[in-house]
């Protein structure tokens, strides 16, 4: 398998060079701590160490939902949610494993949900589609295309009613921007003036479909525009220009009461559902997307960033291996718990107040 | 007490709800513009100001995600659909996301969603302003479906549904809305899933479902006059439906005429016959037999509507069979005509 697996402890970038002096230094961005590119690095690599050990373990057929991988993605929703800073309420697809572990790190649950035990996120009910942690601002992810947008803005309207201080994220891929529902969502927000955030996760595709097959407007940015959001794009394929945006896209919307559309090109690494490539159905370029893509990997950038912040090789060899070892147990935990009884079937169908 | 109407019935619950509990608001298309849906939201937008009772973009699908969104994180909406068949809109939300986000939770939220939504007969209001459509709801798991037919029964179930964790749907026939009686001034909960015997009675046992709970009691009237004893039974609650009521009044009776408001193939008519030929079989004197919509999109003309929709007379001619009994002579009966608006009481 050729997998764009990250390599953990060898040495990505130590070429001493005048040129790759350069490179490493075009890469820290101002306004982020070295403290905050560390996080944004440990967030990204939890979700790809995460998903790896999915692609690995999955021919067990252990984890019985299918999967469908945030991996080469993950800059996204993790620069959304540490831009929030854990405040965010976090509405997402079906794809949503980097925005879960993004806004909760909590693989325990997550892997619990995805080997359908009763530790995980819904006691096995939900899955890898709906993966759910309300007390960690991680609603239930929705498994039909744009379901969740709306009620983000709902959330946003509470949010903003019983000013909890919470921004309101709806997660989506372009394929979602098809859907009526987002352009009501959209006018809705808009004219209900509420802070939301619509971040479209644009890979490009709708399975594997692409764009121009679908939509006539030239520009999804342009066409959102005239709603009254305030919108941004970004095809920097890097977290911390995900971050920084979504940083000031947050605090704007606060400000102005309204809407953020946040476009964010992106790049799924595989097939739309499973754990495998997809080179062989030939709806993409491969050797274009490595190019473009798949080589400026943003895990492997943000690597290469704290190297050129002076972060030493050996520290972050450390915290790689902090996070190998946290989705190693969870995974292991996972294995030994236990699987929800019969009697679990009917319960929970309605709430029980406590 | 004193005397109040169902329209003013659904409007104090929300009122006396919206004043207890200050996370309760009120909001769908035309909610508080000038129809103010059959006069249920009346002068709450006055009162609780324009956050807690509001109008929407025609965007049915959105706006039920938004109530989601906005039960989910700590408020309690009631949306409003003036017509149910608006409410297929919603239908990917309500079934997709509002019916399973508990359970997909393993229980850890809750979803404090009030839906309501008109059904029933103007008149000529043809296929797209005139269907019920219980069954189609009935048939989630997750959602609790409500069909009061006395005022009194609809604040009391309203306030309950407002008050309960889970999503409710409340089904509100607009002929209803004129029935008047007496209602306690006072904010009370009538519980969910609990039915209630209308008309006790020996003979047959009459389960009806909203609107024609009303025919039920005409026919009543009629058969009376012939020495037949008639039950009327209202689940009032079609989700979670109190069974044993039921049971317990076909197993008294032994015959069973089920007078549903909506299509019978695939209604919710079919899931009470089911019942009670499962639960009643020993005890039955003749077969079951429900009462509904004739299976056609819904005409428009009155001569055809008339056909279309099933009556107290209906009813009379199926127990009538159901006993033997000759076909009365109905010529002298004074059958409902919306040309003379229903008073009520039940």
């Amino acid at each position: 398998m050729s997998l764009p697996l990250t390599t953990v402890g060898s040495s990505l970038f130590l070429d001493e060079t005048q040129k790759a002096k350069k490179y490493l230094m075009s890469l820290v961005s101002e306004g982020v701590s070295q403290a905050v590119s560390t996080g944004l690095y440990k967030s990204l690599f939890l979700a790809r160490r995460s998903e790896e050990y999915i692609v690995k373990h999955y021919p067990e057929n252990q984890m019985r939902s299918p999967m469908h991988m945030s991996m080469g993605q993950e800059f996204v929703s993790v620069g959304v949610c540490s831009a929030l800073e854990g405040k965010g309420d976090i509405f997402a697809s079906y794809r949503s494993h980097a925005a879960f572990l993004a806004q909760t790190h909590d693989t325990d649950r997550f892997f619990a949900e995805l080997y359908g035990r009763m530790s995980g996120t819904g006691e096995g009910k939900g899955g890898s589609m709906h993966l759910a942690a309300p007390d960690s601002g991680h609603l239930l992810s929705s498994g039909v295309v744009a379901t969740q947008i709306p009620v983000a803005i709902g959330a946003a309207f509470a949010n903003a009613r019983l000013r909890t201080g919470r921004t309101a994220v709806a997660f989506f891929g372009d394929g979602a921007t098809d859907a009526g529902v987002f352009w009501e969502s959209v006018n809705a927000a808009s004219l209900f003036r509420l802070p939301v955030m619509f971040v479209c996760e644009d890979n490009g595709y709708a399975v594997d479909t692409p764009r121009a097959a679908r939509q006539t407007f030239e520009s999804l940015t342009e066409a959102v525009r005239p709603f009254g959001c305030d919108v941004y794009e970004d095809d920097s394929g890097d977290v911390e220009s995900v971050y920084l945006l979504a940083r000031r896209a947050a605090e704007t919307a606060r400000s102005k009461r309204r809407p953020a559309f946040l476009n964010i090109k992106c790049c799924r690494f595989l097939e739309h559902v499973g754990t495998g490539e997809d080179w062989h159905w030939g709806y993409r370029d491969k050797e274009a997307t490595v190019r473009d893509w798949i080589a400026r990997d943003a895990v492997i950038t943000q690597r290469r960033r704290l190297l050129a912040l002076g972060v030493a090789e050996q520290e972050i060899v450390a915290l790689e291996g902090e996070v190998e070892s946290i989705v190693r147990r969870s995974v292991e935990r996972a294995v030994a718990a236990a699987i929800p009884g019969p009697e679990r079937l009917y319960a929970g169908v309605f709430h029980a107040k406590a | 007490m004193r005397k109040l109407d169902y329209s003013g019935a659904i409007r104090e619950a929300m009122s006396q709800e919206m004043e207890r509990d200050e996370r309760v608001f009120v909001y769908g298309i035309g909610v508080p513009t000038f129809s103010k849906i059959f006069g249920t939201t009346n002068g709450l937008q006055e009162k609780f100001g324009p956050e807690r009772c509001f109008d929407t973009p025609i965007s049915e699908d959105a706006m039920t995600g938004f109530g989601l969104g906005a039960a989910i994180r700590g408020l309690r909406p009631i949306h409003v659909h003036i017509r149910v068949d608006f409410m297929l809109l919603a239908t990917n939300q309500l079934v997709n996301m509002v019916s399973n986000y508990i359970y997909s939770t393993g229980g850890k939220l809750s979803v404090p969603l009030v839906v309501r939504a008109v059904i029933g007969r103007g008149w000529g209001q043809g296929a797209q302003h005139s269907k019920s459509l219980f069954s189609n709801f009935t048939h989630i798991p997750g959602l609790k479906v409500i069909a009061p037919t006395t005022p009194a029964d609809a604040k009391g179930m309203l306030t309950a549904a407002i008050r309960d964790d889970n999503p409710v749907i409340c089904f509100e026939h607009r002929w209803l809305y004129w029935a008047e009686e007496d209602v306690p001034e006072e904010p009370y909960e009538t519980p969910l899933g609990v039915g209630r015997i209308l008309r006790p009675g020996k003979d047959v046992t009459i389960v009806g479902l909203s609107w024609m709970n009303v025919e039920a009691r005409l026919a009543a009237d009629i058969l009376a006059r012939r020495g037949v004893s008639v039950e009327i039974v209202d689940p009032r609650t079609l989700v979670p439906l109190d069974e044993k009521l039921i049971v317990e009044s076909v197993a008294r009776t032994g015959r069973c005429v089920i007078a549903d408001c909506d299509w019978v193939n695939s209604g919710f008519s079919a899931e009470l016959s089911a019942l009670v030929n499962e639960k009643c079989f020993g005890r039955l004197k003749t077969p079951v037999r429900r009462i509904g919509f004739a299976h056609t999109p819904c005409p428009t003309v009155r001569e055809l509507e008339n056909e279309f929709y099933p009556n107290a007379k209906t009813i009379v001619r199926n127990v009538e069979e159901m006993l033997g009994l000759e076909p009365a002579n109905l010529d002298s009966e004074d059958f409902f005509s919306h040309e003379r608006r229903f008073r009520g009481p039940f």
